[in-house]
Order: structure tokens, then sequence, then C-alpha cells
């Protein structure tokens, strides 16, 4: 097949056309290709790999990557409208800050720290497991949240695929309903135990997971996309073992030790005739037959600032979250939510999480907390999802409690003591001081679903094509200030066992605010489900409205769980892409039945 | 990968250097000393190596092909054992439409178009006009062809396996694209003088195998003297750029890659690979002590990983009963000053893959400890590849084609010579010290400056 | 066509032989359509731009600098424990970045209109470089009106007055301009010139890093992980080296 493209000309059609090349982008061409359909991936950023890119030569640069955004996606070129409430004017996110989406080859999948988790059997359920076990009255009217439609145990084989793929460091708390000892004992149950084992631990986490067992919790090593020796993959690829280098969360890994689309697909799936990959490709919109019932391919801007249209017989968006979501309302698929009626799919149950941290300062123990890797950490899940009870707290979810060992970067990692002043001598002396001798815990919370937390398109601004940005409408409420402070207590309560002089407990407070860091997690707004009036995508990630049209990623998740999502995510693009090649390519239409 | 043109000035006469026009790229710093004549290379200007695939056809091939009774089948095999599209594709060209540049250090020559087009390509030509070129090194016009094409090697094939070569070319797209001409000074212009070059070289010889040896060394024996044409690079040539007889397999260079010798000696040589990690390395571009890249991994990528198991053993085999120097202690005095800078560099910025105690991670950064090529004599390998950086052959049995990256602009000449000294001396290994200036000399091609 | 696209899928190309005319260069983000192959060129990396290598200020009028130089003096004072940001070369760090892509709002939208948001919105102001040259004049005007000189002619206590006046808020300037978020954006970018790496033109010698132990630029800490507690050996390192590599 021929898939030149020449002035004028548009390329030829293929079977499956990705929006978007990152991890789910690069897992759904290595499925379907591999399945035998000729596939095109557009991806709006440039190509990337490792050694021109983000070389051990010049990776190690905290202002470039971090602070001047160099693997990140650029807001001037495009970015989002926000506000708390929906009363409220929405302005340009003018600057990353609480999220840090990325752009080109790999998305994301390049400058993450490979946190690998699996969600708990109850968050694919949690509306009905909350329902059941607390009652309407714990959920209150606002909260929206639902069952995906897919359970773990349906996802289990996936979640193994990837973490095989990425060669996850760590150990099985639970190993075919028999609970081991030094796993999470909280986890579903998993076939079998993971690729590698546990990485080396430092000094923080070593520190936070002892006295985590004294006061009764259950500590176990994060699992991590970073290598804890070499590996090589089912695909044949191999990746390095870490050398803990500290700069990886936020950066490239150069020396191949990160699990990134480019270390654990790329070579192999480049290789392949019927895939296609054309960088520097931004797509405008998914384009329907007139009945609108049918995507015909998708219009695209290339390289020449050319308009093209590539035909395709499956359209898969695999652009970040916001974007899939923004595509979905700018292309018409799937009526637009409608936070007054209720009304609508689509922009609906945007979520995120909701983040807090504990500084345990000493003063004889050096840390040195610059050794780090992206998922390097000691964990307790005690807190999390419905291990708990949550009877009377006034909340429902929960999330992790962990030190994760990233890498104290010093622009970023200089924490003080409470009350030290922000700048002069005293904050001098206090950075001086406890730079090598602090352990920060953090904790990792949910969010629920909300009937006012939602994404739709900006009546006022617009992206550098001219087409409206999306409008973000997201504020915590009570469930997640009640479970943040909850956390943040507990992890108070592990601090104060840890024996340092001091500890300071950080707590989320106030309104969401955009511009600290605080994770890429960004979750909802084209939800999968099992009623099509409460849900865009039916539980294959297929279009309710267009069949043809599939959305794996986050913005399937109907509320966010108090994991990192790339586990859950990979996991429904592997299910997404077995539901595309064994069922859709037979018999093209809905594979769920209304 | 062909044959030196250099020292046909020699023999064509004094007075051309003088007279030469042609723009030739400077004589290569010869290193830690010998004669080391550049030879002829493809010229690739993107270095954009394809992920492995099938360059030759669609599905890999059969082990079995290599005996096959189907001459096409076999003829393909032969086609990949003899690396013919290395030089007969010009990257980004139709499969064997030939127009590659070849560069030699007195000008450029461009290879033929093999395909069977009927104007441009081998179409017309017969099969004694085929086996002709390929044992007599002379072309369908009469004309002889130069060394770069390596006919001294390939007149070792018997009639039989040219022929599946030819029935297989007979059967790839053919492609009308016509043969830039040659951009060589006179005399080498006239293919004549070839004629006092092969009446000193060159005896048309088929291989005869020697009934003293097993059936597995006369294959690798005929694999490496005739299709792969192995001492084309792995031989050092003498001052009138032929191989010399008297020592084959002692290493040699081309295009400034030090091509390893062959022969088993302890430091510099093959003497610490086991048959096992020779097949391993040739089938995989991988194997405990090194990984392939430069211009053997275009061999490894284009022919050996495509070749059997069985003819790989061989090979190695073959390999094997070369003679080899035995253990050499370190003679070599090191400059303290240089090996304290050297080390610091290296803590700082190699040790994050290849190790702080030089073991690397065998068959992903491989080893220092040890290497053959990089205590070469001559550091030009070990130079290039700190300045420009280098990747690893991805091969189907290895695909991730893991790359060392550029130092030219974060480096500058001493401190690359400083660390390029430290490796060669450290952990047992053992090579003369490097110059700031040899790095001088590489950096204007193979990287800028520094930053 | 097809002909191209029987060649692309097909083509055969050398490992590593690169031209003679390679050189390193950073990486061109140009469109690719990618088939069959993986790109790799020898001698390219994306490395670092180099900062305009010529002493004094690029971006800063002598007024501005003087400012800058005296804020930045304050904020990260020179003291018993060492260097401050004065001292480590934090105003040239901050005029080469305002020179450069940061400073001219790149990885910034600066789409209008532009109303003043909530706190939680974020920045809705102008490129890095505008908010310097617009509001360093209001804060001197400022600390005239209320301490009778510019900043940077205010004894050290004046200084750290107007300083925290910014920081609250409490200092109402004139003009449109935001001294809080100005504030807040000075000390981010002090704090970012004493911990960058120096090829930056800030934390001149790692005295930065060398005040809180941060090893800089390192990428391997494997025979460091499991030493708990002890002190880390090696000394900080730039990007571009440390005094060692010189042989001497």
């Amino acid at each position: 097949m021929d898939q030149e493209l020449s002035v004028a000309q548009d390329p030829a059609p293929v079977d499956a056309v990705l929006v978007g090349f990152g991890w789910t982008g690069a897992i759904m061409a290595e499925a379907l290709t591999a399945a035998g359909l000729n596939v095109v991936a557009l991806e709006r950023g440039g190509w990337r790999d490792t050694p021109a890119d983000f070389a051990t030569t010049f990776d190690q640069d905290e202002l470039r990557y971090f602070w001047r955004h160099r693997l990140f996606q650029n807001v001037a070129h495009e970015t989002l409208t926000f506000r708390n409430k929906p009363d409220q004017v929405a302005l340009p996110m003018r600057r990353l800050g609480s999220f840090l989406p990325g752009s080109g080859v790999g998305g994301g999948g390049v400058h993450w720290n490979g946190q690998v988790w699996r969600f708990l059997p109850s968050d694919f359920i949690a509306r009905s497991h909350n329902l059941s076990r607390y009652g309407q009255a714990a959920l209150g009217p606002e909260m929206t949240i639902q069952d995906y439609g897919v359970t773990y145990a349906e996802l289990e084989p996936y979640y193994d695929r990837f973490e095989y793929l990425c060669g996850v460091s760590g150990r099985a708390g639970n190993l075919g309903g028999v609970v081991q000892a030094g796993g999470n004992p909280f986890e579903g149950p998993r076939s079998r135990e993971y690729p590698n084992p546990p990485m080396e631990m430092t000094y923080g986490p070593t520190l936070f997971a002892d006295a985590a067992a004294r006061v009764g919790l259950h500590p176990f090593p994060h699992p991590s996309a970073n290598m804890s020796r070499a590996y090589t993959n089912p695909l044949g690829l191999q990746l390095g073992p870490c050398t803990y280098c500290g700069f990886c969360e936020k950066f490239g890994c150069g020396n191949y030790s990160k699990a990134s689309p480019q270390t654990t697909i790329l070579p192999v799936l480049l290789a392949r005739p019927n895939f296609t990959l054309r960088t520097g490709c931004e797509v405008l919109k998914v384009e329907l037959t007139a009945d609108g019932k049918h995507a015909t391919g998708v219009s695209y801007r290339d390289e020449t600032g050319a308009a093209r249209f590539q035909a395709a017989g499956v359209v898969v968006l695999a652009a970040f979250i916001l974007e899939n979501v923004r595509l979905m309302l700018l292309s018409g698929i799937g009526k637009p939510y409608d936070p007054r009626t209720g009304d609508g799919v689509i922009g609906r149950n945007y979520a995120y999480q909701v983040t807090s941290s504990v500084n345990v300062f000493y003063d004889d123990k050096l840390i040195n907390p610059f050794i780090g890797a992206g998922s390097l950490g000691m964990i307790v899940d005690d807190f999390n999802g419905d291990n708990f009870d949550h009877a009377g707290k006034g909340f429902i979810g929960g999330g992790y409690i962990g030190v994760v060992n990233t890498g104290a970067r010093p622009i970023e990692s200089h924490p003080t003591p409470d009350k030290t002043p922000a700048w002069g001598s005293a904050w001098k002396r206090a950075v001086a001081a406890n730079y090598l001798k602090t352990v920060s815990i953090a904790t990792h919370g949910a969010v629920m679903s909300h009937r006012n937390n939602y994404l739709d398109l900006d009546p006022t601004y617009r992206d550098t094509l001219g087409r409206p940005m999306l409008r973000m409408t997201f504020d915590f409420t009570d469930n997640e200030h009640r479970m943040s402070d909850f956390l943040t207590e507990r992890a108070g309560d592990v601090a104060r066992a840890m024996g340092g002089r001091e500890v300071r407990l950080n707590k989320r407070t106030g309104d969401y605010d955009i511009v600290p860091y605080q994770t890429t997690h960004n979750t909802g707004g084209a939800i999968m489900g099992n009623d099509p009036k409460t849900s865009a995508l039916n539980r294959f990630l297929q279009s309710w409205d267009v069949p043809n049209v599939f959305a794996p990623g986050a913005n399937a998740f109907p509320q966010n769980a108090g994991y990192n999502p790339a586990g859950t995510v990979a996991a429904l693009t592997y299910w997404c892409a077995e539901a595309i090649t064994t069922s859709f390519m037979k018999s093209p239409g809905p594979l769920v039945q209304t | 990968m062909g044959r030196p043109l250099a020292t046909l000035i020699v023999i064509a006469g004094m007075s051309v250097l003088g007279g030469a026009a042609v723009t030739a790229p400077p004589a290569p710093d010869p290193g830690g000393g010998g004669l080391a004549i550049p030879r002829a290379t493809a010229q690739n200007p993107t270095a954009d190596l394809p992920s492995w695939g099938a360059p030759t056809n669609a599905e890999p091939v059969a082990a079995a092909d290599a005996a096959s009774s189907d001459p096409v089948a076999r003829g393909r095999y032969l086609v990949d054992a003899g690396d013919c599209m290395a030089c007969h594709t010009n990257p980004g060209g139709a499969p064997f439409a030939g127009a590659r540049p070849i560069s030699t250090p007195f000008g450029v020559i461009f290879s033929s178009n093999i395909t069977p087009d009927l104007k441009t390509g081998i179409g017309s030509w017969s099969a004694d006009q085929f086996y002709k070129a390929l044992h007599h090194g002379v072309r369908r016009d009469g004309a002889r062809l130069y060394p770069a094409f390596p006919y001294p090697h390939f007149t070792h094939m018997p009639r039989a396996d040219v022929e599946a070569m030819r029935a297989y070319l007979a059967t790839v797209p053919p492609i009308e694209q016509a043969t830039p001409p040659n951009r060589l000074p006179f005399p080498l212009n006239i293919r004549f003088v070839m004629r006092i070059w092969n009446a000193l070289y060159f005896r048309s010889d088929t291989f005869q195998p020697d009934p003293a040896r097993s059936p597995e060394w006369n294959r690798g024996a005929y694999l490496v003297q005739g299709p792969g044409h192995c001492g084309a690079c792995h031989t050092p040539t003498n001052l009138l750029g032929a191989e010399t007889s008297n020592r084959p397999f002692e290493g040699g260079k081309l295009d400034d890659w030090v091509a390893l010798k062959l022969t088993n000696d302890q430091r510099d040589g093959l003497a610490n690979w086991s048959q096992a990690e020779i097949v391993d390395y040739l089938r995989t571009g991988r194997n405990a002590h090194t990984t392939a890249s430069g211009s053997m991994g275009e061999v490894v990528y284009a022919s050996t990983s495509r070749m059997s198991d069985r003819d790989l053993r061989a090979i190695a085999t073959y390999l094997k009963v070369l003679p080899g120097a035995g253990p050499t202690a370190a003679t070599t005095t090191p400059d303290v000053a240089t090996l304290r800078a050297g080390e610091a560099i290296y803590v700082d910025t190699c040790t994050a893959c290849h190790r702080a105690d030089g073991e690397g991670s065998p068959r992903l950064f491989p080893p220092l400890k040890g290497d053959a090529a990089l205590q070469s004599k001559d550091p030009t390998t070990v130079v290039r590849i700190i300045l420009a950086g280098a990747r690893s052959v991805p091969t189907p049995g290895k695909p991730t084609p893991i790359a060392m990256p550029s130092f030219a602009w974060k480096l500058d000449d001493q401190e690359i010579a400083s660390v390029a000294t430290y490796v060669r001396e450290s952990w047992g290994n053992a090579a003369p010290a490097v110059s700031a200036t040899q790095v001088a000399r590489l950096r204007g091609k193979y990287g800028g400056p520094k930053d | 066509m097809r002909h191209v696209a029987i060649t692309r899928r097909l083509a055969v190309a050398s490992a590593a032989a690169i031209s003679a005319t390679a050189a390193v260069s950073p990486r061109p983000t140009a469109a690719e359509t990618l088939n069959r192959r993986l790109p790799w060129a020898a001698g390219t990396a994306d490395r670092p731009e180099q900062i305009d290598a010529r002493p004094g200020y690029v971006f800063f009028a002598p007024d501005e600098a003087a400012f800058v130089e005296a804020a930045v003096a304050r904020l990260i004072p020179a003291d018993e424990l060492g260097p401050g940001a004065l001292e480590a070369g934090v105003p040239r760090f901050i005029d080469r970045q305002l020179a450069g892509p940061y400073g001219q709002g790149d990885h910034f939208n600066l789409q209008r209109p532009m109303p003043k948001g909530t706190a939680t919105q974020g920045w809705q102001m102008g490129a890095p470089a505008e908010v310097y040259r617009a509001t360093i004049p209001q804060v001197n005007r400022w600390a005239a009106d209320a301490k009778g000189k510019p900043v940077a002619e205010l004894v050290a206590a004046d200084q750290d007055a107007v300083l925290k006046a910014l920081e609250s808020g409490a200092a109402q300037l004139k003009g449109a301009v935001d001294g809080q978020a100005f504030f807040k954006l000075l000390l981010q970018n002090t704090i970012e010139g004493f911990f960058a790496d120096p090829i930056y033109g800030g934390n001149r010698d790692m005295v930065g890093w060398r005040l809180i132990g941060f090893p800089g630029a390192r990428y391997d800490y494997r025979d460091a992980v499991a030493r708990h507690g002890e002190p880390y050996p090696l000394p900080p390192v730039s990007l571009m080296g440390r005094r060692e590599w010189t042989r001497s």
C-alpha cells in the first residue's frame, strides 16, 4: 500500500488511524499491526529518541526540562481555559503548572515516572460497591460516580501484559488470591509475579517503611517501570539497569532504563511494513458521514500547513485526555454535557487527584535525597479505595501514602521547617541545614466525579488554528478535602514514628489551584459505562454514537482512583485493541447493543 | 565493503599525485602507527538505518535456503552472505539499483545497477558474462572492474553458486537507473591499469576444500574467503593496496573504522571469544564482549544476521583455528595527569552505561574491560565514537538499536584524549595513549566544535 | 509515487557511516514520515543552548540591573555560609533568561483578553521580560515614595522592607503591574539562578550546589543507593564538567 504524501493528494485509506502517539497510541499500534491491520499514527509533535533527545550527556538539567518545559506541551500553541466554579469566567492556563502533558513521539510516556499501578477491583465498581456498603447518603446528591462496565478480572491479563512489556520492578501482594508477604496485601489477585524484583531502596523510603510497619501498616515497594536490572521484554527489546540518577520524573531517560514507547515498543513497531508514523501532523477533527453515525477518517494539518484527510476504517483517539475530549466536542461525537440538566455525556465526570505531603526533618541522618528514580519508594495502601472502613468519616475513596524518592532536584526541592521565611539568610540557613536530611512523605488521593466538575468548549478563547479551547471547570469538593486531610493525618502518624526532629504537614487547602505541580492524572470527560445516557463509550471504549471511533485513555475513567493511571490506561488500551481486532474488524458495528 | 584503490597510484606512475585535480578526503591519521590505508567504503549521508527487517525480501531467510535445491532461494541466501545489498543499494534508493557512492581516498566510485533492468542493469547479461565478472573481475564489455568490487574473493565461488546468485537477482524488481560516472583521477580512470594490478595480485581460483579439515571448517573457510570477503577489510594491505598474503586477518581499517584482527590474539584479537560468542555476534550484533556498529554493523545487518546458524558456526570454526599472539604484558607507560583527568571524566560521564568497573551491561552497553577494538593500537574507532556517538545494529534477535550519544559538543580535544587514554589503560587494558592532536584531526569529520 | 513508496519500505542504509561533513547540531523538529525506519544520525544532540558569553548584561538596562543586583543579594544573601545570589551570578542568569526564549514568552500563552483572574487561575501577565521591564520602575517609584530612594540605593534593612511589602501585597504599585506576582517571579528566578546548572550563567562555581550538598549533573548513584546515612563521596559536576577534567 502506498502511503506516500504528495502535493494536493490525500494519503491512501488505512484500516486504522491513531490520533496521538504516546503510550496509548504505541500500544494500540503494536496490537493492531500485530493482527495485520494497516495503521497510520498522526502525532502533532516531533520525533524523539534516547541518544539525541534525552542523552546522559545533557539530560540532567533541571532548569531546561522541568522549569522550561522542554518535553512538555507548549501552551503558546494550545492550552485550555480554567475556572473553579461554573459561575466564574474561565481564563487561559497561560503556563503549565498543575499538570504536565507531553508533546512529541512517546507523549507523556517519555517524561513520566514509571509508576505502574493496578486499580483495586472495587474501583471498577465504585458506584455499586459504595452504594451497597455505605448507602446513597454517603454519596450525596452531587456525586456522579459510576461503574466502569469492565471488571478487574477482565482487565487482569492486560495489566499483566503491560507490566511485562515495561519490565516492572515490584513484589506481588496477591498471587491468585493468596496474599504474599512483602507485597501489597490489598491489591487484586495477580496471575503471576512482577517481571523484575523490587528496586534497591534508598534511606528515606526505608525509614518510612520501618515506621509504617511499627504503626501497624503494610509497606511494600512501589511498582516501578525503572529497571531493577537489565531486562528484555516480550518484544525482544532491551532495557538497561536503572542508575538512580534522580532525573527521571519530568525527564527522558538517557540510558534506556525507564520503560517508554521508545524503549519498549517503537524499534519493533517501526520495523513493521504495515505501520506508518507521521509526525508534525495535528488532527483537526474526526470527519463523519452526513448522518453523524460513522467516521470516515480524520482531517489534519500536515507539516506544510496544508489540510489533509486520512481515510480510515477505524479512528482511535489516543491523545491526552483533554485533547481526546476536545476532539469529540469539535467533531460532534456524542452529546455535550450540560451541568444544569445533567444531560449529555461529552465533558461529563472530569476528575483529578488530590495530593499532600508531610516532611520529616532529621538532625542526625543523611538521607541523600538526590539519589532517586521516578518510582523508587515504599508505599502503604491501607487507606486507599475501600481498603478501610469509611463509616462515619464523611468521605469515600482514599489514596496511597509513601515516600517516593524521585530525586531532589534543588530548584524544586529544598524543604524547610514550618515558619521558615521564603527568602533571606534564615531561608538560606534552613535550606542548607535540611536539604540532605529531610524525608518527604506524599499522599496521592482519589477524586470522585461531581456534577459541577466538567469539560466543555470555551466561548472566548481559541487555539492558534482558530478552534475553541477546551474549558475546564473544576474544584475539590468536601469529599476530597476530608479525604486528603485524613490521608495527611495518617501520613503524619507514620512521620511521627520515624524519629525525626520535626514533622511538617503540608495539607491541601482551599480551592484547586492550577499553578503548583500536583499530578498529570486528569481523567474523565469521555467516560466508559453501561448506559449511553451517562457514558460516552461502551465497555470496549467504543463510542456509543459513532461505533468506528474508539477512545482509550484516562478520559474513560468514570471517576479517578487513588493510583497513578498509566497501568489502567494501558490495560484498557489492550482490552480495546483486542475488541477491535477480534470483534469489530469481523463485524463492524456496535459491540454492545443498546 | 570493497577493496582499496589507494596504492594503485604507486603502480600507475608517480607523476600522478602531483597532477591529480581530484578533491580527495584528507588521509586519515595513522594513529598508533603502522600503515593504515583507508579502504573503499560506501558513503551514507543519512546514516538512518532502517530498523531490522528484510531488505532483500519480505520473509526472513530460512536456514534451509543455504542448501536449497531451488537456485533462487539459494541465490538469495548467497546474495545476503555476500552482502551485495550494502554496496549496490543507495540509502533511500531501490534495492540493487546501485549508484551508491563508494568513497576511496582518491575519488568516488559508484556501484553498479544489478537489477535485471535491460538497459541499465544486468538483465541482458549472459550467464557467462555474469560469471566472468565475479570470477575474473571483467565487465561485459571486457573492461577491468575495480577491486572495490571484491572479485578477488568472489573468484573462489563455484560456478553453480554464482549462477544461483544470478538466478535470484533476476527476480528482483528491475529498476532503470544509470550508474553515474566514477569520479577518479587519471590514470585510475583508465581501467586498463587494473591489468597490471591483476597480474601482480589476482588469481582466479575456485575454492578447493582441504581434505585434512572437517567439512565444517571447509564450509567456514569458503564463506570467509569467498562470498563473505572478510579479508577485504580485516586483512592488512601492502603498499600496493593488495591484501598481504602472509598476514591474513590481522586487522585493517576503512573509513575511520578499525577492522578488528580476526586472529586469536589475546588483547586485540578474538582469543577471548568462544565459537558460540562469534556466532552470537554475527547473528545478533551482540555478544558478551561487544556490540556491532559502524561498518561491521552494516555487515551484520544486511548479511550475517540473515545467515543460517549452521553457516555461522562454520565461520566461527574456521576463525577459531586462526593463529594469534598470546597474552602480552602492558608495555605502555601512561601519563599520570592524563589518567587522573580521564578518570574524572569517566566517572562523571561514562559510568551510567559502562559502569565504574568497565564491565558495562553485556549485550546492551558494551564492556570496555578487555575490549579488542578499544585496545587496537590505532585509536580511531574509540575517538570517533566518543565524538559522534554510535548505534548498535538492530537485528531480529536484538532489535533495540542502543546508541551512545555524541560527546563532541561537550568535551574538548584534550578531554577526549584523556578519557580515551584512561579507558585504554584501565581494568587490565593496555594500548598507546591518545593525543589531543589525534582527536582534533577526527573532530573535523565526526563532530563540530565543543560548545 | 509507487517507486518512492517501495524504496522507502525496502531501503537499506548503513549503520553508522556518516558523511564527512557531519557536525554536532541541535535536532531539527521537522515533520517526518516514518515507515520501516528508526531515525538516528551520528553527531546529533539536543544539547542546551549556549548563553551569550559576552560580559555584562544583554537585557537589563543599568537601572534594572542595579535593582536586580540589589534584590537578589537580599533574597539569597552572602553570609557566614558562603556566597549569595549576587556572588553566584544570579543577575546575569536572569538577564540571559529574559533575553532568551523564556523571557520572550516561550511556553506561555499570552492571548488576549487578559483580565485579572483568581489566584488559582495562575499567570495572567505578559511575557517575563515584559513583566520585569514594566514592574521594576514601579517598584523603584514605590520605594522612593516609601523610603526616599530607589531600591538599589537603600540600606539592606530598607531593601528587605520593600521586598516584604511586595511579597505581602502591601506595596500598592502604580500602573498595570502586580507587585506580588512580580515578587514571586523574581524569587523563583533567583532560586533558579542559584541552583540551575552553571552553564546558564548562575550558580557560579556550583556554589548553590556546594551549599546544600547536591552533586549536580551526575547520572549514576548505584554504588551509593544502599549506603544509608553515609556522605556521598564525589564533588558536584556541571554538564560541562568540573575542574578535575582538565589535565594538569
